[in-house]
């Protein structure tokens, strides 16, 4: 299971209010136990180590200078994470058009049925094969092939296993939406991982058992 | 009782949500039916589970070393 939700009972608000007194090292016992959450978060978007950094430092201080605008009727990490997320959207956003000038990202969304491309069946994968390399690495290409929007909402549901609601809260976006990109995410990371991809490999040759990490 | 049927494309397409338990009872039941005979839709249900699974235990992020440094000197030059 990820570790990467933390379970906090510190008082919030009293370091909150320490901050706003101008006491930095409080800001940074405050942020400390979302460190990772937020790291992810930026990865979520961002995708790759570097940028994902300087995302969650960008993110961390822009939180450190907004505190005072913080309202306690949502939770600190919610709503750091929500900052994250929206740093890391818009360098990419930035490094998109340098690099295509423009790429619509609006895309006609989620809304068009996705259909299932395989139909081999699986068997259940032991999670031994998660310690071959090959499985680890199929995972990561299968994740990074994702649009942005749903590598989002599959990170945040399945690493990070936010509810449903806390992921339509986080990215801005609706929980029916939310619903739509997870299917969309999981039946696309199904059909990268399962046997058989384009039809181009077929049960029982040879070729089928190399691809095929586990 | 009898079921109403259910296509394999409904199925699909409520797949996701079955697997996080948010159908409501009578489409669950219908889809359950359907699973019963179809062996399309019972491997695409296996496999989105066996993904759901993997991704789960077999993606993290691991902070990069160093970060936690970086971040408190961040804060501390503000």
């Amino acid at each position: 299971m990820s570790a990467s939700r933390p379970r906090i009972e510190v008082d919030e608000a009293a370091l909150i209010r320490r901050v706003c007194d101008g006491d930095k090292e409080a800001f940074y016992e405050l942020v400390k136990p979302y460190e990772r959450s937020i790291y992810t978060a930026a990865m979520t978007v961002v995708g790759n180590p570097a940028d994902a950094e300087e995302v969650a430092q960008e993110a961390v201080l822009k939180a450190f200078e907004h505190l005072a605008s913080f309202r306690a009727e949502s939770k600190f990490s919610t709503w750091v994470i929500q900052i994250t997320i929206n740093e890391a959207r818009m360098k990419l956003r930035k490094a998109r058009r340098h690099m295509y000038d423009s790429i619509d990202e609006v895309q006609s969304d989620e809304e068009g049925d996705y259909l299932p491309r395989d139909f081999a069946d699986w068997r259940e994968i032991p999670s031994e094969a998660l310690e071959r390399r090959e499985l680890r690495e199929a995972l990561k290409r299968a994740m990074e092939a994702l649009s942005p929007k749903y590598r989002e909402v599959l990170i945040l549901r399945d690493v990070q296993h936010y509810s449903i609601e806390e992921t339509a809260e986080l990215l801005g976006i609706t929980q029916a939406s939310v619903k739509t990109r997870l299917l969309r995410a999981r039946l696309q990371m199904r059909d990268a991982l399962a046997p058989g991809i384009d039809g181009s490999w077929v049960r029982g040759k040879p070729e089928f058992e190399k691809v095929r990490p586990w | 009782m009898k079921v109403i049927e259910i296509s394999c494309f409904e199925v699909w397409r409520e797949i996701s949500n079955y697997i996080d338990e948010v159908v409501d009872p009578d489409l669950r039941a219908r889809m359950e039916e359907h699973f019963k005979t179809c062996a399309h839709c019972t491997a695409i249900l296996d496999g989105t589970k066996n993904v759901v699974k993997l991704v789960a235990d077999g993606v993290s992020f691991e902070l990069p070393e160093g970060f936690s440094k970086r971040l408190y000197q961040k804060i501390q030059n503000r």
